[in-house]
């Protein structure tokens, strides 16, 4: 029987990880040469050597429940060195006449344009005076995506929309990495009663490594829609974070779009936190290649009355792996929760795999919660349907998974987004047949 | 234009037979109805002549216009003109039944070697058929078949037909579902249909789509075979004495 001071050396033997990967080293040794560099009073720079600690505690392998599809210690083998001057520029905006912010390899190039109603601040002047410090404090043991991002951010932009303000305009945030490193921020707060649709680009060329994270405050009564397009190259890491907060009667729907990368993980954690509020989450992921995906979502019920739903839709082509994890928990006080939940995904590939994990965990005794998942082929009965008109196999099996994302990508009620998504996804389908 | 011989299918997932030893022929020109009792094989047919992968053709040929069809595809078959105006219908979501339209038109346009139709064109074919079915433009913004009624549905069939012009015709079990208003419409646009290098099959349970298509041969279908062929006056008398006393005489 070893003593009890070995047990406990034991223990930490598992938590400290005795030999770094290149990845962690490399991240590591990069924070060391770039601390001179980074934006941040006294607070700040505590807050970025607290996420660091993180980083040499080892990166999550699959042990870590959260990362249990995702074993990012393995997956992130390696990052590339940061290169301020790589290849990467603005893009044309999905929705023409957006009000475009450019953040090309982590750093905010161009003088935001002004949008009545919405105040646009630079992520370093508020890190230079600390008063983003408390923003990067980190909570739980596992978000690794907070701790990478909290070392190294440089950037962003901080967005205010006014109390009660319409915002016709898109307000589009670009975040394009060239070979290097990128790590930003987005802190946006909605006033009360105003509406405004905020598009977040993730894009950029081979090699990449970024993460970005944002959050979003939806104020009483206010509309968000928020849609996340991520379109990195076929050999890119990528890691998200989207935090919400929403009040008294807000509406949120974020709606989601991966198209690219080699290693993605987008993560959604949303508090519905007022009464009435509502969530809606829609999402596609179109993996293909060697494309690892990962998108977890964390959604906690506070306020009495809320209403939640999430629609996640995958088509899984090559050797891609897809995840969803949906974890919904509604508190005791969130009585008259609606909570629905469904991931469906397509595969079609022998070689191809989708993983999920719906996860409910509710205190309160008066709710309607339920999820559904479902992996399946393409229905015969819907292709005999259409080749019986003349639409040959190939087009009739294109023409289906198109309509089994086109049907989320719909509910969206802009007309032009719906169009630019739907084109994204006609892209995707010439490129990958 | 149609011509079966001698044809055996059987359900390919646990190789029941369903067609045993079939025969017949339609001519250009011809509307034929094929009646049977449930279970004789009437649908069986239909989706054999459509090209449906769950049936197995063990014997047999199908002809149609000189040519066996049993190696095509059901795309290719389309494409040939033949054109199976389904009794369920299917529902597809998230598929704009005027874009479904427009694929399936210029598919069969493609596989022909003709152009594909300029937008104005198609519209104007979409509206001059819809108008003649009663149907509402409007219905064809919305996902295919979603959400419509068994009458639209059906309507809906007939619309893709006029739309396709195809040169056999099988309507299954078309009737089924219908009131007699909606019927009216569909028969008319069947009607509407008839010409004399086109044939088409009404595969039928009952008598009273013959009152509104008057058939020129009718075959009974019994136990995978046609066991006995007349003209619209078998119809009739199958109204009156029911299947057993025709299927009892060919037993």
């Amino acid at each position: 029987m070893p003593g009890s001071s070995e047990r406990l050396r034991n223990a930490m033997n598992i938590q400290a990880n005795p030999t770094l990967t290149a990845a962690e080293t490399a991240l590591i040794d990069a924070f060391a040469a770039r601390l001179s560099e980074l934006p941040g009073d006294a607070a700040v720079m505590l807050r970025r050597d607290e996420a660091v600690e993180r980083i040499k505690a080892g990166l999550p392998n699959r042990r870590v429940e959260a990362w249990h599809y995702t074993d990012l210690r393995r997956l992130l083998a390696t990052v590339p060195p940061f290169d301020p001057a790589g290849d990467a520029r603005p893009l044309s905006p999905l929705v023409e006449g957006s009000a475009v912010l450019p953040l090309l390899n982590g750093t905010a190039t161009a003088a935001p344009v002004t949008v009545e109603g919405v105040a646009v601040e630079a992520l370093p002047d508020l890190l230079a005076d600390g008063r983003y410090a408390p923003a990067l404090a980190l909570a739980e043991r596992d978000d690794a995506v907070g701790a990478i991002n909290a070392a190294f951010v440089a950037d962003g932009r901080a967005v205010e929309v006014a109390e009660g303000a319409e915002i016709a305009r898109p307000i589009e945030v670009q975040n394009v990495v060239g070979a290097g490193q990128s790590h930003v921020r987005l802190p946006v707060r909605v006033g009360a009663n105003a509406r405004v649709t905020l598009v977040e680009r993730q894009a950029g060329a081979a090699g990449g490594f970024a993460t970005s994270v944002s959050s979003l405050t939806v104020g009483e009564g206010a509309e968000v829609l928020w849609v996340i397009v991520q379109e990195r190259a076929a050999d890119a890491a990528y890691l998200g974070q989207f935090n919400a907060t929403i009040a008294k009667g807000g509406r949120l729907t974020l709606f989601f779009m991966n198209i690219g990368g080699k290693l993605v993980r987008q993560e959604v954690k949303v508090t519905a936190e007022g009464e009435a509020c509502e969530f809606r989450l829609r999402g596609v992921n179109l993996l293909a290649g060697e494309t690892h995906c990962d998108v977890t979502m964390v959604l906690d019920h506070l306020g009495y009355g809320a209403t939640s739903t999430e629609v996640v839709r995958n088509i899984v082509l090559d050797r891609a792996h897809g995840v969803f994890q949906g974890q919904i928990r509604v508190a005791r006080e969130a009585q008259k929760t609606d909570a629905k939940m469904a991931c469906n995904t397509l595969l079609l590939s022998d070689e191809g795999e989708f993983s999920t994990k719906p996860e409910l965990e509710i205190f309160a005794d008066d709710v309607a919660c339920g999820h559904g998942a479902t992996v399946a082929e393409i229905d015969a009965d819907h292709l005999f349907y259409l080749m019986a008109r003349g639409i040959p196999e190939k087009e009739a099996r294109g023409l289906l998974v198109k309509a089994f994302l086109a049907e989320v990508i719909e509910e969206l009620d802009d007309e032009a987004l719906v169009t630019a998504l739907e084109e994204r996804l006609n892209d995707w389908f010439a490129e990958h047949g | 234009m149609l011509e079966i011989r001698n044809l055996h299918a059987r359900i390919a997932e646990d190789g029941t037979e369903i067609i045993r030893g079939l025969n017949l022929t339609v001519k250009a020109g011809e509307v034929a109805a094929i009646m049977g009792p449930n279970g004789s094989g009437k649908s069986t047919l239909s989706y054999i002549l459509a090209g449906r992968e769950d049936y197995e053709v063990t014997e047999g040929e199908i002809l149609y216009n000189g040519e066996s069809i049993l190696e095509m595809d059901p795309a290719e078959r389309a494409a040939k003109g033949i054109f199976l105006a389904f009794q369920y219908p299917m529902e597809i979501p998230g598929v704009a039944t005027m874009e479904f339209l427009k694929v399936a038109m210029n598919s069969q346009r493609k596989a022909r070697g003709e152009e594909p139709l300029k937008v104005p064109d198609f519209l104007k074919r979409v509206r001059e058929a819809t108008g003649s079915l009663q149907m509402n433009m409007d219905m064809l913004k919305r996902p295919l078949n979603v959400g419509f009624s068994g009458g639209e549905k059906k309507r809906a069939e007939i619309l893709q037909m006029k739309l396709l012009e195809p040169r056999l015709c099988v309507l299954d079990e078309t009737d089924s579902g219908l009131d007699i208003d909606a019927l009216k419409v569909v028969a008319d646009g069947v009607n509407a249909l008839r010409a004399p290098d086109r044939a088409i099959v009404i595969i039928t349970h009952y008598q009273r789509l013959l009152d509104y298509i008057v058939p020129d041969t009718v075959h009974v279908l019994y136990r995978g075979q046609v066991v006995k062929t007349g003209d619209k006056g078998l119809a009739l008398e199958l109204e009156k004495n029911g299947y057993a006393g025709v299927v009892g005489e060919a037993a």
